[in-house]
């Protein structure tokens, strides 16, 4: 369990897929959800108490994997933002016919602007595709975590996790 | 002589929330604090807290010391910075070098010693060379005095410091070369390592330093892997151009004062070195001398504050200023607390750890 994040750094998508939180293929068709790459048992359940629809559970004790259930996840990201390890991005493969949308929790000055083209990576920080970024979220309930979103061909979806940081 | 209730010996996280905890209660209490600011660690700590939301989880540890701050202000709490604390006596007279430069003597009731911990450090050949430094002190540049330490880093330890001071040097605008872990599996949470990953840093797994390259500083690094003993393989050294390397090797409690008191030891290799033996109401062999945080076994800053205010608690009930029924409700919140940060995968083995210490500590008084 776990191998090749206790390794390597970032975990493989057989340990993402082992892990209760992850979609399975027919959670993606849902519109945007929150992909939660949490693998660990760590003492930490924020996504729990700020998600708005209750989607995300954790429970007793604290250490528990997250749970999610797509039936009530809008993708709305305030997960993302609030997440203490940066471990929540918001997915939607079907944005465009052609493009899927990821919104990501990026803490790396300086931000992309509207329409600028990006480099988009995979978990290993190898560059994947371009991106078009659509929007750059700040909130001050964010605390300086921003919200990035970018579109991006969709046959990527499951590769694309962040983008390669500016400057 | 000026007189305390309570002396609390530091002002980072743990200390700080003795020190309110005691003065919440109505004791008199003084904090001493060598250093120039209060806050110990956490105003460098600019990442996001884990934990509950009772635990200040998803709070930057930066603004959890100006809210521990705040309630030291608003309780009056005496603050003595600048001021070492250099011996106990056997009457609780506490030695304090106030403002560097005036040797005072004050006298206690109760003493907690909050005194954290100091970074370890590993010696390789070219370690005496700038450029080597320990990765609390890169982040003390960087976050506490706007220093980029270097622009290439090598970082040597996977454990959460290392992982969380590699991001925070990428934020900073260094780029971090490498994170090199001597043991088979990376030691930090893996949303750590994943973070860092994915910008792009690589780690190097079983793999350690072998020496500092450079005439006058640190220009590159050599790194080799490791056999299962632990032993150099010939042959597979790499070398990776870096202007600084950053130590993070774990950390040593910082006893000296609990030793200077008489207080009685055991040796916990998962809790970082030497601890005093204490009790669950963090009251040490020497009765009305609590320890909390670091000084008590290496955790972190959210366990700190936890043991803080228990350490606080117990003193300000011996004291008399809650009755047993009180006091065990509020210490038995504090310890539910404390559990939920201490179980799970990285936590248990520190639950297991600080038991052993309780244990020791009733075998001690069995004596």
């Amino acid at each position: 369990m776990n191998k090749t994040l206790k390794t390597i750094g970032a975990p493989s998508m057989e340990e993402l897929r082992c892990s209760a939180a992850f979609p399975e293929k027919k959670d993606y068709q849902r519109g945007p959800i929150a992909i939660i790459e949490c693998t660990e048992e760590i003492p930490c359940n924020p996504c729990e108490t700020v998600c708005p629809k209750g989607a995300i559970k954790v429970g007793d004790p604290i250490t528990n994997l997250p749970t999610i259930d797509f039936d009530l996840c809008s993708g709305c990201g305030i997960c993302a933002a609030k997440c203490p390890g940066l471990a929540i991005y918001i997915l939607d493969v079907n944005y465009t016919e052609n493009e899927a949308l990821i919104m990501f929790p990026f803490e790396y000055l300086p931000f992309p602007e509207r329409g600028e083209t990006v480099s988009l990576v995979n978990r290993l920080g190898d560059t994947v595709c371009p991106g078009r970024v659509e929007s750059v979220l700040s909130s001050k309930s964010y605390d300086h975590t921003t919200l990035i979103s970018v579109a991006f061909p969709k046959q990527y979806y499951e590769d694309v996790v962040s983008m390669k940081k500016l400057g | 002589m000026k007189k305390y209730e309570v002396v609390v010996v530091g002002a980072g996280p743990a200390g700080l929330s003795a020190a309110i905890e005691c003065a919440r209660a109505g004791a008199k209490v003084l904090v001493a604090d060598e250093n120039n600011k209060p806050g110990g660690q956490l105003f460098k700590q600019i990442h996001k807290f884990f934990g509950s939301k009772e635990h200040k989880a998803g709070v930057r540890g930066i603004y959890i010391g100006e809210q521990l701050l705040k309630e030291t202000e608003n309780l009056s709490i005496e603050v003595w910075l600048g001021s070492e604390v250099c011996g106990i006596d056997a009457d609780k007279s506490v030695w304090i070098i106030k403002n560097k430069e005036e040797s005072c003597c004050v006298k206690a009731e109760r003493i907690i010693i909050a005194s954290g911990a100091t970074e370890n450090s590993i010696a390789f050949e070219g370690w005496t060379l700038p450029g080597v430094m320990g990765a609390g002190a890169a982040q003390t540049m960087m976050n506490c005095y706007r220093v980029l330490p270097g622009k290439r880093v090598l970082m040597i330890g996977s454990g959460n410091v290392g992982v969380i001071v590699s991001y925070q040097l990428l934020q900073a605008g260094a780029e971090v070369v490498g994170i090199v872990e001597a043991a088979s599996a990376l030691g930090g949470y893996g949303v750590h390592t994943a973070k860092v990953r994915r910008a792009g840093v690589p780690f190097y797994t079983g793999y350690t330093v072998k020496r500092g390259i450079g005439e006058k500083y640190i220009e590159a690094a050599e790194i080799v892997k490791l056999d299962s003993d632990w032993k150099h393989i010939p042959g597979s050294e790499k070398i990776l151009t870096a202007d600084t390397i950053c130590l993070a090797v774990g950390l040593t409690p910082l006893i000296e004062l609990a030793w200077l008191a008489g207080c009685r030891f055991t040796y916990s290799a998962k809790l970082g070195g030497h601890i005093p033996v204490h009790n669950k109401y963090m009251e040490t062999t020497v009765k009305g001398i609590y320890i909390a945080g670091d000084v008590s076994g290496i955790e972190e800053a959210s366990t700190a504050m936890e043991e803080g205010r228990l350490a606080g608690i117990s003193a300000a009930w011996s004291l008399g200023y809650y009755d047993d029924q009180e006091a065990e409700i509020l210490i038995e919140e504090e310890w539910r607390k404390l559990n939920l940060l201490r179980c799970g995968q990285f936590g248990v083995n520190r639950k297991v750890s600080k038991d052993e210490i309780l244990n020791k500590w009733e075998e001690m008084r069995n004596e």
